[in-house]
């Protein structure tokens, strides 16, 4: 379970881009959340998968509240969380061949055994073929870079996937396939899902369910919206 | 609409990339299309498909690698063969405006949207002196629904939306017959990527009529009330299916298939088996990706180059299929009208009986 209790975050001081935001993932569930650009949907996304700490609030990690995030946060939390981006050019480093770029989190944890194999499951499954594992992010297409980023996420088998807008850049058939390789992927191994996007068809398509940002439970007025309560039992 | 003398008429256009090592890359390979005044012909395709380098190729925007051939007719100018000078004096801003992807990064961060506006004018416009260069750019603002209050912003200080329209504004300023959208809506809202391309339907139907006003920006004069043409390059089919009259479809550097867009989005449907694979991959549709990947443009194979992704594949598509009518395939979907799916091409007087 995934609770994310009155979050307020931001950037500047007094100027939050989250105020006061509640969100709650049962164990395996899939959740979209809809808002347009600029809203705060993927700043709210990025503390949820410790990538940023928030002003206020309290996020709940299978009834743990979390106290650390960023590198602070202990080892065991970070890697629970796999987190793809919308470019993929922002988050690969230029320098790294795609093979290593997927085996970047396992050499950081310092999982060397069974490194190649596991990397090269990982690219069947997202698509790339060996000739590509072999390049450089400028020497691949954006569809390309995206499906490595996205084994890379799945490289530390993670409990949770944080999506924010992982296809936004990407044509149809990319698009789907991406969505089908998280979809196998939870399949087999039960993880939770918070996609971020702007794409009611898209996300009411892939999700359980699909929460739109101005009806989150806040500023006060908590779960009046008939989404499901933050108190929700989960599943198993 | 045919009838009218194309707008921009693209012949045999191809791009080829020098690598080093002696490699080539064959990111273009004889495109055909024309654009007519009050036309939008949506140019779709995955990223690396070639439809950004086809778009560079016009706007004379291509690093020094790149080798072209063909034709590319705006007027009396062949876009490919013009000189680096013609290109920035006469065709961007002039004859071509371009609608870029993104517009925040397009725009210089430390100057007002006025000052980018005024800026313009002045290039491409014989508007002169401090008064008549502020109507005319609030007027341009206005063209483009930029609401005027926000003049005086940065582009930073504007939301995703209204960046798209200062660029907008921007780009029809030159009253340029031929607006070349780029990705216009690549991370946008739905709400906004509708609003967006309806602006852009919305230039393309009223040409330069829309500039009532008549305040001496009319370069191309020859234009006024024929409609502007609207090339729009997207990989966002439900934004193509809105606004356009046409679709080309783009896989490994080469048009697959060039269609009327209700026929395509509507029925019957694509014909091409990779148009129909990427139309059956949306969220709404299907949602089944085409398997496998694109081949390499540096390393395409000598016949369809579709083929390993293809269910429909023969032995007949290890030769390159060309595009005849409107599909470029050995095994196309069926044609719409009354042909029966037969095995061995009717007699013709069987095809008469049909
Ligand atoms: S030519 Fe052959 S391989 Fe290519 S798309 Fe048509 S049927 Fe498929």
């Amino acid at each position: 379970m995934l609770e994310l209790r009155a979050i307020t975050a931001g950037y500047v001081k007094n100027a939050p881009v989250v105020r006061n935001v509640s969100l709650t993932i049962a164990p395996g569930e899939a959740v979209g959340l809809l808002g347009p650009s600029g809203c705060g949907k993927s700043t709210l996304a990025r503390v949820a998968a410790l990538l940023h700490r928030p002003d206020s609030g309290t996020l709940v990690l299978d009834g743990r509240p979390v106290r650390r995030w960023r590198h602070r946060a202990p080892r065991e939390l970070r890697t629970a969380f796999g987190v793809v981006f919308q470019q993929p050019r922002l988050s690969a480093d230029p320098r790294l061949a795609l093979r290593d770029l997927v085996a970047e989190p396992l050499r950081a944890t310092g999982r060397r055994e069974g490194l190649a194999e596991r990397v090269a499951e990982l690219a069947s499954a997202v698509g790339l073929t060996p000739d590509l594992l072999g390049r450089r992010p400028h020497e691949v297409s954006d569809g390309q870079l995206q499906r490595a980023c996205l084994a890379r996420a799945l490289v530390l088998r993670p409990r949770w996937l944080v999506c924010d807008e992982m296809t936004a850049m990407l044509d149809a058939s990319t698009t789907a396939a991406l969505v089908a390789v998280v979809e196998e992927y939870r399949a087999a191994t039960g993880a939770g899902l918070l996609a971020v996007g702007h794409d009611r068809t898209l996300l009411d398509r892939w999700c359980d369910r699909t929460v739109h940002w101005e009806t989150l439970p806040a500023r006060a007025r908590p779960a009046e919206d008939g989404q499901p309560a933050p108190e929700r039992v989960p599943a198993g | 609409m045919t009838e009218r003398a194309p707008v921009l008429s693209v012949r045999g256009l191809s791009v080829r990339f020098l690598m080093p090592g002696g490699r080539r890359v064959a990111a273009v390979t004889d495109a055909h299309f024309d654009v007519a005044p009050g036309e939008c012909l949506a140019l779709v395709g995955e990223s690396g498909c070639g439809k950004s380098v086809l778009a560079s190729a016009l706007l004379g925007l291509l690093p020094g690698n790149a080798q072209t051939a063909g034709q590319a007719l705006l007027g009396e100018t062949d876009l490919l063969a013009a000189d680096e000078r013609t290109l920035a004096r006469t065709v961007r801003g002039r004859l071509i405006g371009l609608v870029p992807q993104s517009p925040a990064a397009h725009l210089t961060p430390v100057r007002t949207i006025r000052s980018h506006l005024r800026e313009t004018l002045t290039e491409l416009t014989g508007v002169r002196g401090r008064a008549a260069l502020r109507a005319a750019a609030g007027k341009a603002a206005e063209r483009a629904a930029f609401p005027a209050g926000h003049l005086d912003h940065h582009p930073h200080e504007l939301s995703g939306g209204l960046a798209q329209r200062a660029a907008t504004a921007l780009a029809l300023v030159g009253d340029a017959p031929l607006l070349l959208a780029d990705e216009p809506t690549t991370g946008l809202d739905r709400d906004l990527v509708d609003r967006t391309v309806d602006e852009l339907r919305r230039h393309v139907d009223e040409g330069s009529e829309g500039a009532e006003g008549a305040e001496g920006a009319g370069a191309s004069a020859g234009n006024a009330g024929a409609g502007r043409a609207l090339l729009m390059i997207t990989h966002d089919l439900a934004a193509a299916e809105r606004i356009a009259d046409r679709v080309a479809v783009m896989y490994a550097g080469r048009i697959v298939e060039l269609t009327d867009a209700a026929a395509f989005f509507g029925a019957p449907g694509p014909r091409h088996p990779y148009s129909r694979g990427l139309l059956q991959a949306l969220p709404d549709r299907a949602f089944t990706p085409i398997p496998g990947l694109p081949p390499e443009l540096g390393d395409l194979p000598d016949g369809c180059a579709f083929a390993a992704r293809c269910a429909r594949a023969t032995g007949a598509c290890a030769v390159p299929p060309p595009l005849t009518g409107t599909v470029a395939c050995h095994h196309p979907h069926q044609e719409p009208g009354p042909r029966a799916p037969a095995a061995q091409p009717l007699a013709p007087e069987a095809a008469d009986r049909a």
